[in-house]
Order: structure tokens, then sequence, then C-alpha cells
């Protein structure tokens, strides 16, 4: 039985990038563990020398004409949903 | 003017091509109807009224001009708030998108618009298609038109619930993993789910990428057929998409003895009377073992619920609140923005979903859980090759019980196992459709069957569902419901 505990939960938050207060801590370590429980009879299954599968169309290197399209859409109209701008930049806080 | 009510897509263009009605009439028809009942439904997230009296107006000058009108112009539908629409308010349900407007289209939108028909709504949905019952919307609870109690089921409900209403003629739904097939038996709708990668992508809000198709939900498999064949195809913008051959598509009469493979279940004795109420008079089925001998169904469930919510973690890294979408008011840095936008604008089950897949994707847990189950996906993958070697199809109750009570699922967990025998579709990427068979006793609610066919079979199987309801009456008991 997977049990994850506050301090592992708090690490996979933080991974995820979501904070979560004490009380939403708590709730997840229940839901998840019990989600994990949910998810373990894979562990039990024989996939020795079984190949994973990561997508179903068979398809490989699905190439195009290496040549510049223009894009139809104005930088100005890809940026209007923008929260935060200054002189058509993208505004964020202080990185380094 | 002639009863619009609950129309076919070809009984409304037999009315336009005879000018008894106009597309603008329609339109507004429909509008009309959704004005007086979304209020009771609550289907509907955004009505695009200006944007749909004007598509309207332009198939109106055509059919005046003298001009042919192709099967889909002016016909009024819906799509399901995960497909970008240029110039109208996309939110895939959630508050991180709330004020969101794309500035271009999803290539399934601009197809349908390119064959004139006219989007009326946006509907509703669980938050990023995460749920099974449209109550994960940041929105509304949306409520089953059979039952006001009752969900419509998800995470296409609003899709499902809006051609139930009859609020449109079709909608456009998305499935992961269920998503339309589920919704449209909980509703007594048709829902169509192709195979992975016949349906472009491109402009679709992404939850797991390896898994997520674009289909119709509508009132007849028949219905669903006309969409289908309209937005299928390759598309240059989406490199996964692969092209039906022409033999496939020119196929359109494969119905005739049908080798098939059930589910032996005394839970789905609706759908099993039902089944038995065709056979027969219509289908000569031969049916030799079931489902759940064949294949693994727990086991693909649980496969299904590690890689899911991992290839979810990857995808739902973009709403950041830095390019586009909401964004936290007070933070001290660029970590502390992230966290405080993600913890403020995301819902619970979507935050859940981040955790696991998050939690699956960590060192030190890949191996045990997302590598794990990718093989067991192979072996999901294997069963049904064999299973379809020697049937033409899986034919299975879509859910094993009709439309639950609104709140009456909150553990996580619980609402997960109603997706039982949805899920196995997506991991193999095979088309399946889900098509009304009849109506739960007790309750009066509606059921679905579903028809599986192997990779590439589309048409095969919406072969199957027309031929059933060319000699069956469920799919119209639409028209009875009283609103």
């Amino acid at each position: 039985m997977a049990k994850l505990s506050l301090d592992e939960i708090q690490k996979v938050a933080l991974l995820a990038r979501i904070e979560l207060s004490d009380d939403e801590l708590v709730v997840a370590s229940t839901e998840i563990s019990s989600i994990l429980d949910f998810v373990d009879t894979i562990q039990n299954t024989d996939t020795a020398g079984v190949e994973p599968t990561s997508q179903v169309t068979g398809l490989t290197d699905v190439w195009r004409e290496d040549s510049v399209e223009k894009c139809a859409i104005a930088p100005k109209l890809l940026l209007a949903g923008t929260p935060d701008m200054q002189d058509g930049y993208v505004k964020v806080k202080k990185v380094l | 003017m002639p009863d619009l009510n609950y129309l076919s897509i070809t009984e409304a263009h037999e009315l336009l091509v005879a000018k008894k009605i106009s597309a603008q009439e329609l339109t507004e028809f429909y509008i009309g109807k959704i004005r007086n009942l979304n209020p009771k439904i609550r289907a509907i997230l955004t009505v695009c009224e200006s944007q749909a009296l004007k598509q309207a107006k332009k198939v109106d000058a055509k059919i005046t001009s003298g001009a042919e009108i192709g099967l889909l112009e002016g016909i009024p539908y819906t799509a399901k708030d995960m497909f970008l629409t240029k110039g109208i308010r996309t939110t895939a349900a959630s508050k991180i998108l709330e004020d969101y407007i794309p500035p271009y289209s999803a290539t399934v939108i601009e197809k349908l618009d390119h064959a004139g028909a006219v989007l009326i709504a946006k509907v509703n949905q669980d938050e990023f298609a995460h749920g099974g019952s449209t109550e994960n919307s940041s929105y509304h609870v949306t409520h089953n038109p059979w039952g006001l109690d009752r969900v419509p089921g998800g995470s296409s409900g609003g899709s499902a619930a809006s051609v139930a209403a009859d609020f449109g003629i079709f909608s456009l739904g998305t499935d992961t993993g269920g998503s339309i097939r589920q919704p449209a038996s909980y509703c007594g709708v048709t829902g169509f789910k192709p195979t992975y990668g016949v349906v472009s992508r491109y402009g679709v809000v992404s939850m797991a990428s390896s898994f997520d198709c674009v289909g119709p939900l509508a009132r007849s498999a028949e219905d669903a057929q006309i969409v289908f064949e309209v937005i299928a195809g390759k598309d240059s913008k989406d490199s996964t998409t692969i092209a039906l051959s022409d033999k496939t598509l020119s196929d359109k009469n494969p119905v005739g003895k049908l080798k098939a493979v059930f589910y032996d279940d005394e839970d789905s004795d609706a759908v099993s009377k039902g089944v038995a109420a065709i056979e027969g008079s219509l289908l000569d089925i031969q049916t030799e073992a079931s489902i759940a001998e064949l294949v693994p169904l727990e086991l693909a469930l649980a496969a299904y619920y590690v890689l899911v919510p991992s290839e979810i973690s990857s995808n739902l890294e973009r709403y950041d609140g830095v390019r586009y979408g909401s964004k936290a008011k007070d933070s001290k840095d660029l970590l502390d923005s992230y966290m405080k936008t993600r913890s403020e604008f995301l819902g619970p089950e979507v935050v859940r979903r981040n955790i696991i897949g998050t939690y699956a994707l960590s060192a030190g847990y890949y191996e045990a859980y997302y590598k794990k189950a990718m093989q067991v996906r192979t072996l999901i993958i294997q069963a049904l090759n064999k299973v379809f070697e020697a049937n033409d199809a899986i034919l299975v109750p879509t859910t094993l019980e009709p439309a639950f009570k609104i709140g009456s699922k909150s553990d996580p967990v619980e609402m997960y196992k109603t997706d039982l025998l949805t899920v196995f579709a997506n991991l193999a990427g095979v088309p399946a459709i889900s098509i009304p068979i009849g109506f739960e006793p007790t309750t009066g609610l509606p059921m679905g069957l579903q028809i599986i066919g192997k990779q590439g079979d589309d048409i095969k199987i919406l072969a199957i569902a027309k031929h059933i309801q060319s000699g069956s009456d469920w799919h119209n008991k639409l028209k009875e419901l009283k609103l």
C-alpha cells in the first residue's frame, strides 16, 4: 500500500508548481494514496521483455518541406491575452 | 413554419433547400431554444449569437443566388469549450482561461466553418476534460435532460446535453478515455470516437496527447458520419494525423453476419435486452466469449490512470500565467507567481491529476509507474489485436449504470471506475461509437451500447450503428423528452 507522507506530497506539489495549504496537503495525501492503491495492480503484472507503447499511430519522423510559412496571426493579436506586458515584451518577475 | 424540433442534419438541409425556412430562421430558432430552456439544463458556457447569425446570412445569400448548398451548410451546432474559436472566448471550463480569446481556430472548427455549419454555442465540460460528470467545470454543473437531478456525464457533458435538449443539431466533443461515449450514453444520443489520429487536434486544448481524439455527438450514427467525414483527414498542422484510406471510406455496406465479443454481466441487463431485441431481426451476431475473459479490463483502467495524469502533468505545464491566461496578483518571485497562479486558478481534480502525474514521472518512480503502465498498454493492445483477429467488433455497454445523481460520487476513485468499459479503446487508439440501446427499467434513464472496431474500421462501425438504428427506435426517443 502506497502511502504518501505530507513531506512527499509537498515535494511533488512543488515540482508540479502548485501551492497547497496545510489542509489541502492533508486531503491530497489521502486522495493521492488511494489513487496510487487503485493503480497498483499494474505492479503485479509480468511485463518482462514487453516493449513500452508511447503512441499508437505507428508514425515515425513526420517531415514537411523546409520552407518558411507566413504566420497568419499578427503578433499583436498573439500577445493580446498576455497578462503582463511592457513595450511589446512579456513581463515576468526577476529570475536571476 | 414547419416543426423545427429535433431535426436531423438531412431533414434540416431539405427544409433549407426547399426554402421552407432560412438559415437565419433556423439559427434564431436554436438561439431562442437556448434562451428558454438552458436555464434548466445549463449546458452552455458562451452563446455566439452575432457570429452565428453572420454565418447563417452568408448561407441564405448563397441559397437565394440559386447555388447548391452542402449538407452542413446552415446547420447549427455546439462545440465543447476545448476547441479554440477565433474571437470567441475559450475556457476549457477552467478559471485559468476565464478571459482567453483565441487568435485562431482549431482545424476542425475551420473545416466546419468552411462547410457552412453554424457554431451557435460553446458548451460546458469538466475542467480541461478531467472527469466523467461535468461536475468538475469551474463554472457550473450541467443537468441531464432526462432527469435534472442527474449528471449528463463527461467530460463532454455539455455537448451531450445540448444535443439531447436540442440546443444544436450536433456537437463536437473530445474523448480521452470515454468523454464522448459516456455522456452520449447518459443523455441518450450517439457519440463517436474515431481511430486515434484520424481527426486533427490542432487548436484543441491538450489533455493527454497519446489518447486525445476529436469526434461528433449527434442524434444518429448517420448524422455523426456526415460530420466525421467533414472533420477527418490529414492536417499539416498536426503531425500525428493519419489519413483513412479511400477504400475504407468507400466501404459503405460491410454489415452482414457479425462475429462479436460481448460483456457478460448481470449489471448490463438493460443493454443485453436491447441487443437481444435486435439480434436475429437486424444482426446475426455470433458471440464466442466475453470481453472480460479476453482483455484485462481492470488492469487497462489502472494503466490508463497512470499514463493519462502523466501526460496531463506535462501538457498543463503551459498554464503558468506568463504568456496567456489568468495570473495571480501578488507574488514575490517567478516561482511564487507560478505556484500561486496554478493554485488559485486550477480546480481540485486538475490539481489531483497534475500531482499524480508529476509523481509518476518523477525520479525513482518513473520505472515503477510510467514505464510499467506503458508496458501494460502494450499488453492491452496485444489482447485487443487477438480479439479483432477473430471478430468483427466488440459490443459492450458504454457504462454499467445509467447517469448517476449530481453530487453522489465525491470519491475520485469511484468516479474513475465508471470508465471501465471505455478506456481500453483509447489505450489501443481504436474507433468506438456509443448508441442508445434502451432504458434502465427502475430509473427510466437511457443506456448506451458501444460498438468497437479495429484501427481504421471507422466506417465499418458507423455502418453497424446505422444498420441498428435503421431498424430500431431508441435514438428517436429524444423527441419524447419534455423539458
